[in-house]
């Protein structure tokens, strides 16, 4: 750690928080009527100047934010844990587990008066999409951790994740082919999307930040020691199971919790975490935070990008990430073949 | 009898079975040119005589097939099509993505019909099936597709009994509209992302032949994706969606300032009537009457309101 990373650490930090302020107040300032400064003093004057930007555009953008900041945590949380650079946290099955969750809502809810009781679909729709994607997240993580058998085994884990993501996949695949209706708000689910963030959603996702981002970043420096390789790490005392159970969780809770309320979002948690290494090298208590910060900024700027392109009609914001982040990745390969 | 005789009548009967000939191939020629429909896709389907084994895969050719008299025909349709209620009983063949080939091949069809959207044209052909591609986006492609399907089964006239019979639908239904919801705004919701039914979808124009006017302008396209702030702008007088849809609305952020969601200007369809009004068939007339229906109903909740005690 040299004194030229530190200062490009400085700068990072600063760069990201200034592009988190303007895309703060962009973001207030991307409506329906695409984007313009001058536009959101004249919307705040208006009539519907609360409503508009205070219950609508204001959560959105720290909604986007927060959802963009879980996931980018998450993937630090990932590609420190596994020591793998393609570890993203979708790994553990939470995504195929909460898009099967919503799947079988939406299923149950077009084949309901038929098969379920009114009473049944009433319950089913106060859960909710938010209930249904959180339970499947955690039910996909779960599986993978008994199949794993626990969170030892670093190789064992990412392999019982990924047989979990297709089991799961190929299970919603099924329930989507004998019900057809659910398909159209599972390709919703699938794609993301940041429209309906309300305050309520900010603060769930708030929470969720809250409970994760302290711990992980305690738990920084058992990441660190991980780095020269598990038995130096046991050897320097750092308890690995115990850290390994609670990253784990971390990584599942702040998962759940953005695909609940955004749908599968892609790419912000893989590439996150790879724009604050490749922009400065660090250790793994700066990374998470900057992490979670990129991951933020980048998701904002999807979702300012995805209302103003063509407003008043969007763009699915997941298709924007997916752009944006492979667009990076696609770059960062290309420089490393000329250089 | 002299041998020169002999070769005479025998050159005569060759003559003859030659003429005759002629006279049969001409014949069928001109059965075939009776029965040569052009599809949406410009190419021209030719057949010796009317199908007796139909598949559709398509609901709303189904519909139409069956609104035409000839549902008996049908010996196969895709996985959507649920109207009348006989055609239930009928084979399923998956949807526009995975029709199931094989079985349709089995079953023998004279002729299948299908949306231009369906991959499985050039398969079904090269399989050696007749195929007639038919577009089913707006008012315009019903009639057309009611005009080509009446033609191919040897019934041309049955074309314009059924449109006769959707136009005085829609007509009956533009009279029973409340005089105070003309010219109001609509919000039509296809789904919940939110995507709407604009002026210039199928849905869009059985609203403006209601007089309605769209929340949703033409040059947005027919089923835009739109952001939900939108729609709080635009504060559309009256709100269509599917029920459920609706009943989810009010939780959305910002939505409950929706003057229309808040007066109860608003039509939730059950599943059933709803599937009506967005299949592009020979029940847009009574789509329209549904929609008709619910202004009626809005009108005399609003007095029951307005009304003193």
């Amino acid at each position: 750690m040299t004194a030229t990373d530190a200062r490009r650490r400085r700068r990072l930090a600063i760069g990201l928080a200034l592009a988190t302020l303007v895309l703060l107040v962009a973001g207030l300032a991307a409506g329906s009527d695409g984007w313009s400064l001058p536009d959101l003093a004249r919307t705040w004057a208006g009539p519907d100047g609360a409503l508009i930007v205070g219950q609508i555009r204001a959560p959105r953008t720290l909604g986007a934010w927060l959802t963009g900041a879980l996931l980018g945590l998450a993937g630090a949380i990932a590609q420190g844990l596994f020591r793998n650079p393609l570890a993203d946290p979708y790994l553990l099955g939470s995504a195929s587990g909460a898009s099967l969750g919503v799947v079988l809502l939406l299923a149950a809810s077009a084949s309901g008066g038929h098969a379920i009781g009114l009473a049944t679909a009433d319950t089913l729709a106060r859960i909710g999409l938010v209930g249904a994607a959180f339970g499947g997240a955690l039910l996909g993580v779960l599986l993978t951790l008994t199949l794993a058998r626990g969170a030892q085994q670093t190789t064992r884990l990412l392999l019982a994740g990924v047989v979990v993501g297709v089991m799961l996949a190929a299970a919603s695949d099924l329930v989507t082919s004998a019900v057809p209706e659910a398909l159209r708000g599972k390709q919703a689910f699938l794609l993301g999307s940041t429209g309906y963030l309300g305050w309520g959603s900010c603060a769930a996702l708030a929470v969720g930040l809250a409970l994760t981002l302290p711990p992980s970043w305690r738990l920084a420096r058992a990441l660190d020691a991980l780095t020269l390789g598990a038995d130096t790490a046991t050897s320097l005392g750092v308890a690995l199971p115990k850290v390994r159970v609670a990253l784990v969780g971390a990584i599942a809770l702040a998962t759940g919790l953005a695909v609940s309320q955004a749908g599968l979002i892609a790419f912000v948690g893989l590439v996150a975490p790879h724009l604050v290494r490749r922009f400065a090298p660090a250790r793994n208590g700066f990374a998470l935070l900057a992490s979670a910060a990129a991951g933020g900024t980048l998701l904002l700027l999807a979702d300012v990008l995805a209302r103003s392109l063509i407003a008043p009609r969007e763009v699915p914001v997941g298709v924007l990430t997916a752009l944006l982040g492979g667009g990076y990745l696609v770059w960062l390969l290309h420089r490393r073949r000329v250089a | 009898m002299p041998a020169s005789l002999i070769r005479g009548v025998r050159v005569s009967a060759w003559r003859w079975r030659l003429a005759a000939g002629a006279v049969a191939l001409a014949l069928v020629s001109a059965a075939q040119a009776q029965l040569a429909v052009r599809d949406d896709r410009g190419a021209t389907l030719r057949m010796s005589a009317p199908p007796q084994r139909i598949v559709s895969l398509l609901p709303s050719l189904t519909e139409s097939v069956c609104a035409l008299g000839a549902c008996a025909r049908l010996v196969g349709v895709d996985r959507f099509s649920n109207w009348p209620g006989s055609v239930r009983g009928l084979p399923k063949l998956g949807g526009i993505d995975d029709a199931q080939i094989e079985r349709i091949v089995a079953l023998r069809p004279d002729v299948v019909l299908v949306s231009s959207s369906a991959r499985i044209v050039d398969r079904l052909e090269a399989l050696g099936l007749k195929v007639l591609v038919l577009d089913s986006r707006d008012h315009a492609d019903v009639q057309r597709s009611l005009i080509a399907i009446a033609r191919l089964l040897g019934t041309p006239s049955e074309a314009e009994r059924v449109w006769a019979v959707i136009e005085r639908e829609t007509q009956a239904a533009v009279e029973r509209v409340p005089p105070a919801l003309r010219g109001r705004r609509v919000y039509f919701e296809v789904d919940t992302t939110p995507f709407a039914a604009g002026a210039g979808s199928f849905i869009g124009e059985t609203l403006t032949r209601l007089g309605l006017a769209n929340a949703v302008p033409v040059e947005l396209g027919p089923f835009p994706q739109l952001n939900p702030e939108f729609v709080l702008r635009a504060q559309p007088d009256i709100v269509m969606a599917v029920r459920p849809a609706l009943a989810e609305m009010p939780r959305r952020p910002g939505w409950p300032a929706l003057r229309a969601l808040r007066e109860g200007r608003t039509c939730g369809f059950a599943s059933d009537r709803y599937e009506l009004l967005v299949r592009p068939g020979p029940r847009m007339g009574e789509a329209a009457g549904v929609i008709a229906d619910c202004l009626v109903a809005i009108t005399a909740r609003d007095a029951a309101t307005k009304a003193p005690r």
